[in-house]
């Protein structure tokens, strides 16, 4: 097994792609340690990028934030101007562990982990953030929803990393929540999760809207039908009630020890109307601030 | 399987080790260092008796390897008490009896240190939820939050 710390995201897919066995990024390595300790992987190269710059700053990009891959979740909720733009992805983040694991687990990590049930991705997806995807062939843009294909399988081919995600501007009249359903109140795994995103004009019609649904499929979801349900309406009870007639027909859970399929199909419906309440009331609250909040 | 040389910080101390790659902190720490008072409860981030802070930072030192700590400043369970004096959280642990087999002592020692020193006042419910990754299987966890209440009220100066 070998360990590299290299300073460039360049250097760093160069490694990865000129590695012949099993090649590892290290981000936070909640996963990844965890992987090794019990056996499920046994890396013959590990790749730590936390000495990479462009990987663990959050920088304002056009009015929007450029996270770095290994950026720790308790560093971006500690970012006011983060929270303040987009707080339901950083309540997705927040979710993730307890304490010790905020302070070294990452969005990025918990992407590319491949888990339906990861809290940090229906709102990244409902946010429609952009993942930057460094490797042999350069740079490229992705949507995060297109990166996760079935548990532990991404759409990142050989050499490549995510460097860093964007979560772009968003007009004044703009909110987003993420919910998830667990049977204790923390240190848990979601047994339904749902992100919601929405903007609306001066008259309060809601005119842009992303829903995203985890934890009831192979991969988290995006559902445009609950999108469209929203769109053009005043987000009122009528709406709602068609988002979560949307968002159940969405689900195609597995029955497990955590939630069979009719429970986590109804409970997606309920938290997909209360985020988007949620998400609504941020909207409005943030309208009324100028946009600062 | 060749060792790698790090250099870091601890508790204020310059230290030099070679580990190898698939040690932990937490084992560098232990059996490299003879610093044995953070503890392996469950080696997989759910305990959080191993906690130490790096950077200031609380982290779980069995998530991390040896070698991701060169240049970084650990800071752990060894470097609390000032000496013989006792910081506030562990001397209220100690008044209130918030321990029994005190495995997990350490870990609640170092994220209770942590949190005062990030929020000086926090509520009970701060409290309970920033102390949810520290596992306690004799207490019923009641009289260590009271113990971390108290030493937060002590350093007020209340």
């Amino acid at each position: 097994m070998r360990y590299e710390s290299p300073q460039t995201v360049e250097a760093a897919a160069a490694l990865l792609a000129g590695e012949e066995g099993l090649a590892r990024v290290l981000a936070g390595g909640t996963d990844l340690l965890v992987q090794m300790r019990s056996g499920m992987v046994e890396p013959d190269l590990i790749v730590d990028v936390k000495n990479i710059p462009s990987m663990t700053s959050i920088v304002e990009e056009n009015g929007g934030y450029r996270i770095g891959a290994a950026v720790p979740s308790a560093e971006m909720n500690e970012h006011k101007g983060l929270c303040a733009l987009w707080p339901g992805v950083m309540e997705g983040a927040d979710l993730i562990g307890s304490t010790q694991v905020q302070g070294r687990a990452t969005m990025i990590g918990n992407l590319c982990n491949c888990g339906p049930a990861a809290d940090s991705v229906p709102g990244m997806v409902a946010a429609n953030a952009i993942a930057t995807i460094v490797g042999p062939n350069g740079r490229r843009d992705v949507p995060v929803i297109d990166i996760p294909v079935a548990p532990g399988k991404s759409t990142l081919t050989k050499g490549e990393l995510v460097e860093s995600v964007f979560l772009p501007a968003r007009p004044k009249r703009a909110g987003d929540a993420y919910l998830r359903f667990i049977p204790r109140t923390e240190m848990d795994i979601a047994v339904v999760g749902v992100g919601v995103s929405l903007e609306l004009d001066g008259d309060g019609v809601c005119t842009h809207a992303r829903v995203g649904l985890g934890a009831v499929a192979i991969k988290v979801l995006l559902v445009e039908d609950a999108a469209k349900a929203l769109i053009g309406t005043k987000v009122d009870d009528a709406a709602l009630e068609k988002v979560a007639a949307a968002t159940s027909a969405a689900c195609k859970p597995i029955d497990d020890k955590r939630g069979t399929i009719e429970f986590r199909t109804k409970v997606a419906g309920v938290l997909a109307t209360r985020a988007a309440k949620i998400a609504l009331e941020r909207a409005n609250a943030r309208a009324s601030n100028g946009g600062e909040k | 399987m060749s060792g790698i040389h790090v250099s870091t910080k601890i508790n204020g101390d310059a230290v030099e080790y070679v580990c190898d790659v698939e040690e932990t902190l937490l084992d560098v720490l232990r059996d490299k260092l003879g610093m044995t008072g953070s503890k392996e409860g469950c080696a997989s981030g759910d305990c959080g008796a191993c906690s130490v802070t790096v950077d200031g930072r609380l982290t779980c030192s069995c998530l991390m390897l040896g070698a991701e700590a060169q240049g970084r400043e650990i800071g752990t369970i060894e470097g609390i008490a000032k000496g013989t004096e006792l910081h506030p959280v562990q001397q209220k642990i100690l008044d209130n009896a918030a321990l029994q087999c005190g495995v997990c002592t350490p870990g609640f020692v170092v994220a209770a240190k942590a949190l005062l020193e990030k929020k000086p006042d926090p509520t009970e419910t701060e409290v309970r939820y920033w102390l949810a990754g520290n596992l306690c299987r004799c207490t019923g966890y009641d009289k260590i939050i009271r113990a971390v209440m108290d030493a937060a009220a002590e350093m007020r100066g209340n």
